[in-house]
């Protein structure tokens, strides 16, 4: 391993014991643990980490945290390569690969660099202006163009080989950052006793405190900071949660936040998420997410080497890495004057403090005598240069000469800004402070209160202070009595600043939004073409509009626009930070649901049994179902399909159909329930008897059908369709609840508690009466068409329907779930003698159109009861829930397309679902549109396909042939208008004996 | 977004399903004008900006129909109560 250069012997937060190595741009570099990315690439020397969006320019790191927006790297390689991650971010870990990104060939010689002496093209609104004509370029040319030089770094393409989580929580105090104002909120907050919880973006706790020297009630304040989180560990009420950042804020006091589990190393461990989604419900919030530092506007000032002076005095102090070895400070607050000391102490030689103001506190000139730094006021900079690398600034005095400065590393204080975006997420907009000459929040949440910088309180004994003030209130409105903790000693140093946006007559690019490129001149072009509005600046520009959501440029372009336009800052106005506040993988919101995790998947009580007997399986909404059972030598499904349908018609079958939704009805209302939300009587059925039902949406369209039997005077069990299961139920229950909540009747999904099979087929009763003997007697007599019965049977309870959906001799016989399994191998032990046959729901679906039954294909959300004949059935003798408008004149037009059958004329064609009805010879026109087809199948016992479809007057038409029009298959197949009942018409099966 | 069940206490919003509007009641089917009165019960939803009574439905809870009044422009949840009107 290289030795470190920049590294000092001593001091910062960092194990020296622990080395890593780590690569960026394929060289080997080593690092302490403690390090992040960045501070080990300022310790290595390597100034130089990125090439800007639009001109190409060498960028170096400009600050020392989640609000950078130059030092983007791609992380990681293969699939696990993350595009745009800042460095400042990233926790070192051994083995780290790292690329700089937006450059080629190579990040010192940047081909598109030349970008930079074509910028009077590339100046704000280029795109509007300059890809404008001829039109047909756009496609050939303009943007295969932009999209190959758009953008930042680059997507692995693979498919993300990490999993993420999800998290629920809930506190009574929230308390986001963990720096000086945070920790002492969280500190009075859980010494009450509340449930705190503590997040904080940094793998460390501490914020500031860990980048300065000063010293809190007498010791060192980072390790003031470490003593607080080791009592704030040593609650049980509170939880520590480093390296996570709440990025939203969500209505009823939920809040977002992202945890970095494994991003600390190369792969998670086995079976741990790379990063972890919390959903906090918090009672009361306290914000304490610090200020970001501003910069000053002058040409060069993206110069590599030209820092946020708060960054520098992390990068020195925090991790004993030097940016460089002679430097100038910049600086309009009292706050950066904090860095001459600091840089001293380092043994960074500094060449000049440059201060725009005239007149500075006298202790801060003594911080500059002490440091023997020659100072200059009423000063600025004009300009900064050295492409790859600061080499010198010129300073133009009080006495406006300019005088030339050699430096390699300028720290540029500005004042700061409070970080309020998460006060935003409601749609407030922050409020300009004169005082502080920064936005802070105006409108709170509700629960949330802001504490420290982040409530524009930039001394030490404020910060401390607002932020226990805020811990022990939080407390004691979630019902804690707090007691305010002590707020420690501190030194008073000045914290005033004058802010200097922008430099005037500086030479050369002036940047206002490193990430975007906007230079001030790009403002000043808005401002001329009248692009002076604070959102038209943005989006002009592109200013703020970059990843880090303009956290070092807002603010700045829109004091420049109020400068150019002679108005005042809130009178420009300021722009609505939205969530996510940082960047959130799109897989930590997805969590585990992903793949076949996606949705819950729903097993019958006869999986098991099925996956045993070769059944393929097709999804019905959550549930898996057998959809046919293959047998070795069946060349294709339909082969398959075809011999289960035989074996029902002429034998018997067994058909799990647990799938179906199961509804117990109970009370002495039950029927009047009944008869209001189907469209016939069901107060009228005797017991021991079932009856079909169809049910409508309150607009008058079918909404779902099934059988419901009725087994005692106060008990109904109903059956919906497998789609429509939750959907019935809600609707029931809205009946039962909010339309007619004097009715005394309950409801409960049974469809979970009981396995249900059909046994269908001229051997059905055999088999039946081979399994229960004398336990049911299933003669036609006792026991006829849609007749029910419950008995006990093998120490449970049996229920037993004679349903048929198949149109054979059919029953459907239900039992508890656990049984299930039983009752299948049972049945099918049973009916081994007839050569039982289990078909999944592929015979069922031909069965059910050679029978005519209608299902979800016709119950589709735009047909009527009468459009799928049954109008007669809708009772005239009662209200139900859609009968009025199922009366209007639109949903009884004769002209409406009616159910029917369609056979093709050459029986060797085949029918699709989906194909439209023309008039034979009718050009194919949405005029001459006469209907459509719901279903096909191949029906074994015809020889040929059948159909189910809607189509004008169609009763009437019976024998008349029409075009089936399937344009996107290339179907044009002639068919018959037919009886939609293919099978046994008159219905003899049913009664076989 | 979390809401208050009479039964249940607050829970999040995941638990429930919308069905909108509960301003408006079903109408009399028996009544002269019922065609146009069920028209506009299906069809004509008011959109107001402020406090909206709305049909909730706990479906991965306690199943309760809940009438919530909710500030439709800041989804502050001012009451919720059982739709049948019985209390708990």
């Amino acid at each position: 391993m290289s030795p470190q250069p920049n590294r000092r012997a001593t001091g910062g937060l960092i194990d020296r014991s622990v080395s890593l190595n780590f690569s960026f741009d394929g060289k080997q570099y080593g690092g302490f643990a403690g390090d992040t990315l960045a501070s080990a690439l300022v310790a290595n020397g390597v100034t130089l980490v990125g090439r800007s969006f639009k001109y190409h320019r060498p960028r170096g790191f400009l600050t020392a945290g989640s609000e950078e927006p130059n030092g983007l790297v791609e992380l990681r390689t293969g699939a696990r390569r993350e595009p745009n991650t800042k460095a400042t971010t990233v926790e070192l870990y051994n083995g780290l690969a790292a690329m700089s990104q937006n450059r080629w060939p190579s990040l010192a010689f940047d081909i598109q660099s030349i970008n930079n002496w074509f910028s009077p093209l590339l100046g704000a609104g280029f795109y509007y202006k300059t890809f404008m004509w001829p039109g047909f370029l756009w496609e050939k040319l303009y943007e295969p163009l932009i999209r190959r030089s758009a953008g930042l770094g680059r997507l692995s393409m693979e498919s993300d080989p990490d999993s993420y989580e999800k998290v629920h929580a809930f506190c009574d105090v929230l308390v986001i950052g963990g720096g000086a104002a945070g920790l002492m909120a969280a500190l009075a907050a859980g010494r009450s006793g509340a449930r705190v919880i503590l997040c904080d973006e940094d793998f460390r706790f501490g914020g500031r405190l860990l980048s300065e020297r000063t010293e809190i009630d007498g010791t060192p304040c980072a390790e003031w900071a470490a003593n607080v989180v080791a009592e704030l560990d040593g609650l049980p009420n509170v939880t520590l949660l480093p390296s996570t950042t709440v990025f939203g804020v969500y209505d009823g006091g939920t809040y977002g936040a992202i945890e970095k589990v494994s991003d600390h190393l190369e792969t998670p461990g086995p079976g741990q998420p790379r990063q972890r989604l919390w959903k906090i419900v918090a009672k009361r919030s306290v914000l304490a997410a610090g200020a970001i530092e501003r910069p000053i506007v002058f040409g060069g000032n993206d110069t590599p080497g030209v820092m946020l002076a708060s960054a520098v005095r992390t990068y020195v102090n925090r991790y004993a890495a030097n940016p460089g070895k002679r430097a100038v400070v910049f600086t309009s607050s009292d706050d950066g004057w904090r860095t001459i000391a600091d840089l001293a102490a380092a043994g960074i030689e500094i060449a000049a403090v440059v201060d725009p103001r005239l007149q500075v506190a006298p202790s801060l000139g003594d911080i500059a005598k002490r440091a023997h730094a020659p100072v200059f006021l009423g000063a600025r900079l004009r300009e900064a240069n050295g492409g790859h690398a600061l080499a010198s600034l010129s300073i133009i005095g009080a006495d406006n000469r300019e005088r030339q400065v050699r430096a390699d590393l300028l720290a540029v204080a500005n004042g700061s800004n409070p970080n309020i975006g998460l006060t935003n997420h409601y749609g407030h907009r922050p409020v300009w402070n004169e005082e502080i000459s920064a936005f802070v929040a105006d409108v709170l949440l509700p629960g949330m209160s802001v504490a420290g910088a982040a409530a524009g309180r930039f001394a030490l004994a404020d910060i401390l202070r607002t932020g226990a003030d805020a811990g022990a209130k939080a407390a004691e409105d979630t019902g804690f009595s707090a007691t305010m903790p002590p707020v420690p000693a501190t030194t008073a140093d000045p914290v005033s600043a004058t802010p200097l946006w922008h430099v005037d007559k500086s030479r050369g690019k002036a940047f206002v939004d490193f990430q975007n490129d906007v230079t001030a001149k790009d403002v000043a072009l808005a401002a001329q073409e009248g692009f002076r509005a604070i959102e038209h600046l943005k989006r002009y520009t592109t200013l703020g509009m970059a990843t880090d959501q303009g956290k070092t440029s807002s603010v700045t372009g829109l004091a420049i626009m109020a400068e150019l336009t002679g108005r005042s800052i809130p009178v420009t106005g300021v722009t609505i930070a939205r969530p996510p506040h940082v960047p959130v993988a799109i897989g930590a919101f997805a969590g585990i649901h992903t793949g076949p995790h996606f949705k819950p998947t729903r097993l019958t009580s006869g999986h098991r049994w099925a996956e045993e007997n070769g059944a393929s399986f097709v999804e019905a909404g959550q549930w898996l179902r057998p959809q046919w059972f293959s047998r070795p030598g069946e060349m294709d499904w339909l082969e398959t399909v075809n011999r289960e349908v035989l074996a029902v018609r002429n034998g018997v079958g067994i058909c799990d159909v647990s799938t179906l939704g199961k509804i117990d009805i109970q009370g002495p209302d039950a029927g009047i329930l009944l008869d209001r939300v189907y469209i016939n009587m069901f107060s009228t059925l005797a017991v021991g008897r079932a009856r079909y039902g169809m049910m409508l949406r309150e607009d008058g369209f079918a909404m779902d059908d099934g059988t419901t039997a009725r087994f005692s005077e106060t008990r109904y069990v109903m059956s919906t369709t497998t789609a429509n299961a939750a959907k019935a139920m809600s609707h029931l229950e809205f009946a039962r609840q909010v339309l007619w909540p004097e009715l005394d009747v309950q409801t409960v999904s049974i469809t979970e508690q009981w396995a249900q099979y059909a046994v269908a087929g001229p051997n059905a009763r055999k088999l039946l009466q081979n399994l229960f003997g004398l336990a049911i007697d299933l003669s036609p007599e006792a026991f006829p068409y849609m007749g029910v019965a419950e008995f006990e049977f093998g120490g449970t309870t049996v229920r037993l329907f004679r349903l048929s959906f198949s149109g054979e001799l059919a029953y459907e016989v239900a039992v508890p779930a656990h049984y299930g399994d039983a009752l299948i191998r049972r049945l099918m032990a049973a009916g081994a003698e007839f050569g039982v046959t289990p078909y999944g729901t592929e015979a069922l679906s031909v069965m059910r159109i050679e029978k005519g039954h209608v299902a979800g294909n016709e119950l589709n959300g735009q047909t009527t009861a009468g459009d799928l004949g049954f109008g007669r059935m809708m009772s005239k003798k009662k209200d139900f829930i859609g009968r009025t408008l199922a009366a209007r004149p639109g949903l009884v037009d004769p002209e409406r397309p009616v159910f029917v059958g369609f056979k093709p004329v050459d029986p060797s064609r085949r029918l699709r679902a989906g194909a439209h009805f023309l008039g034979l010879g009718k050009a194919a026109t949405t005029a001459n549109d006469e209907g459509y087809m719901t279903s096909v199948a191949y029906s074994p016992n015809l020889g040929h396909w059948i159909g189910l479809g809607l189509i004008k007057h169609g009763p009437e038409r019976l024998g008349e042939r029409v075009r089936a029009y399937d344009p996107i298959r290339n179907g044009d197949v002639e068919v018959e208008i037919c009886s939609p009942v293919f099978v046994d018409p008159e219905g003899a099966r049913l009664q076989h004996v | 977004m979390r809401l208050p069940c009479p039964f249940c206490g607050s829970r999040d919003l995941s638990e429930f399903t919308y069905l909108g509007d509960a301003t408006a009641a079903r109408p009399d089917p028996d009544a002269p004008d019922a065609a146009s009165a069920f028209f506009d019960y299906a069809y004509l939803r008011d959109n107001p900006a402020g406090p909206h009574r709305e049909y909730w439905y706990h479906a991965q809870g306690c199943r309760s129909w809940l009438t919530v009044e909710r500030n439709t422009r800041t989804h502050e949840i001012l009451s919720a109560s059982l739709a049948s009107g019985n209390v708990q």
